[in-house]
């Protein structure tokens, strides 16, 4: 079956939405500014003879077309993280400063997580939490790599996050950047699709309005959230934000992406949305020849 | 910075190798055994690599397992049980105490003794896991590791300097043939 079907209602320019989805996507490393500067990796890479090219909308992102990202003497230093390039919008968007607190609610492996901390010039502090302790050692290891010392990691269910080991202080910001569906990596995993079912992606669609409902609890007044997928499947996205909006106390604000992207949709399979969702993003692979992506900004209002 | 706790009976506590318990200021505040305190840690980091205590300013060190001290950014309550808390950092409880390959990539650049400079080929061995015969006039025991990478001397790891070999320590996990 062809789930990419499902969506030729809501994208412009469907066949090229297709083309993209099938081509392979190059490897991308991210510069980590806690160790280096974006000019330092680009002449160590040079030092190496390893070819690359910078992202247009950020320095420190550098694609390699020939090679693959951790067998080179910059990456043994720690100054290099392979990291798809839509996976680096999200902790943009969240824009934390130096000194604020932020958790980040479905951390590992830490791709996102090493990068907020790198925003934060490894001060303040960042919760990475998960819920498989396989995937927190492969999050402990990158952020050890990285050198990422600001970061404290916790084994637990998101949507049921307690906030006493830490004296019960509330979050600066939050990144809910859930388990999807993940079809918008199908140009990375080409059989991503294989085991997609309808049932799948609503039964996560009840684990990421938990996670989501957590975070805005745990955010305070005036905080920001950003919610972030893999996926192109509304259920998961825009449904998810609905829900939230009338649960809690937040509201959506602007996305300030330097990516060409279209606006949330307010209707799908017969059910509207709040008009607001519209603030939120959708990147489709198309637009800036990159993977699929759902990004969203909520502030927390009480 | 510490206010380790002692129990609410005050006797002497055994260590609790699953959470993180912060280390004491000084041994006059330290209530389990064997546990080193932040002015020992300071004291090795100076002694052994000249690297100055104001480096660690902003930081507390933790124990979570036997000897296995943490360094974290900033402050938490303590004891705190969770997963991680910053990074590996240094094994105490022996005799020689032994930094990790991720506290010398992060701080070794303020060392300035005990530290030996690898060529490209020498720095290849060593962090292929290899041993390598090498000249060292200094002393025996954990060195800094160092490489150029850009122009520049960068910490690449641990190694242990006995009978006129170095020995790589690079965990093997961090181990890449090039």
């Amino acid at each position: 079956m062809d789930v990419l079907e499902r969506y030729e209602p809501l994208i412009g320019d469907f066949a090229a939405f297709r083309d993209a989805c099938e081509r392979p996507l190059p490897s991308v490393v991210r510069v980590n500014t806690i160790k280096t500067t974006p000019d330092r990796a680009r002449a160590a890479l040079d030092e190496a003879g390893i070819e690359h090219e910078t992202c247009e909308w950020n320095d420190g992102l550098l694609r390699l077309p020939q090679d693959q990202p951790g067998a080179n003497w910059p990456y043994v230093h720690g100054w290099l993280h392979g990291q798809e390039e839509v996976s680096a919008v999200p902790a943009r968007v969240l824009d934390p400063d130096p000194g604020d607190r932020v958790w980040d609610a479905c951390a590992a492996p830490g791709s996102k997580t090493t990068q907020l901390a790198a925003l934060m010039d490894d001060a303040g502090r960042i919760v990475a939490t998960d819920d498989s302790l396989g995937r927190i050692s492969a999050l402990r290891t990158n952020a050890e790599r990285l050198g990422v010392t600001n970061t404290a990691i916790t084994h637990e269910d998101a949507r049921n996050h307690s906030l006493k080991p830490f004296d019960g202080e509330e979050y600066d910001h939050a990144l809910v950047d859930v388990p999807c569906s993940c079809e918008g990596t199908i140009r990375k995993n080409p059989d991503t699709l294989d085991e997609w079912t309808i049932e799948h992606v609503r039964g996560i669609a009840g684990v990421q309005k938990g996670v989501l409902r957590r975070a805005v609890q745990a955010t305070r007044p005036g905080g920001t959230v950003v919610y972030s997928t893999c996926t192109f499947a509304p259920e998961e996205n825009e449904a998810v934000l609905d829900y939230v909006l009338a649960e809690e106390a937040c509201e959506l604000v602007d996305v300030d992406l330097p990516l060409e992207s279209v606006p949330g949709v307010t209707e799908w399979a017969g059910e509207a949305f709040d008009e607001s969702v519209r603030r939120a993003r959708r990147i489709y692979p198309h637009h800036n020849d990159t993977g699929g992506f759902f990004c969203a900004k909520l502030e927390v209002t009480a | 910075m510490s206010d380790e706790s002692a129990g609410d009976d005050g006797a002497t506590a055994e260590n609790v190798g699953t959470r993180f318990d912060r280390l004491p200021a000084t041994a006059d505040e330290r209530a389990v055994e064997g546990r080193s305190t932040r002015a020992e840690v300071l004291e090795w980091w100076e002694d052994r690599f000249g690297v100055d205590p104001d480096t660690f300013a902003d930081y507390t060190f933790w124990e979570r397992g036997a000897g296995k001290v943490w360094a974290l950014r900033g402050e938490e309550p303590t004891p705190v049980d969770i997963e991680g808390l910053g990074i590996t950092f240094l094994r105490t409880r022996q005799e020689h105490w032994k930094p990790t390959l991720e506290a010398v990539q992060r701080f070794g650049d303020a060392a300035d003794r005990n530290v030996i400079h690898l060529s490209r080929e020498e720095a290849r061995r060593f962090v292929a896991g290899e041993d390598q015969e090498l000249d060292w006039e200094g002393d025996w025991g954990y060195l800094i590791v160092t490489a150029d990478l850009a122009g520049e001397t960068e910490p690449l790891g641990v190694g242990m300097y006995v009978y006129g070999e170095l020995r790589s320590q690079v965990p093997k996990g961090r181990q890449r043939e090039f």
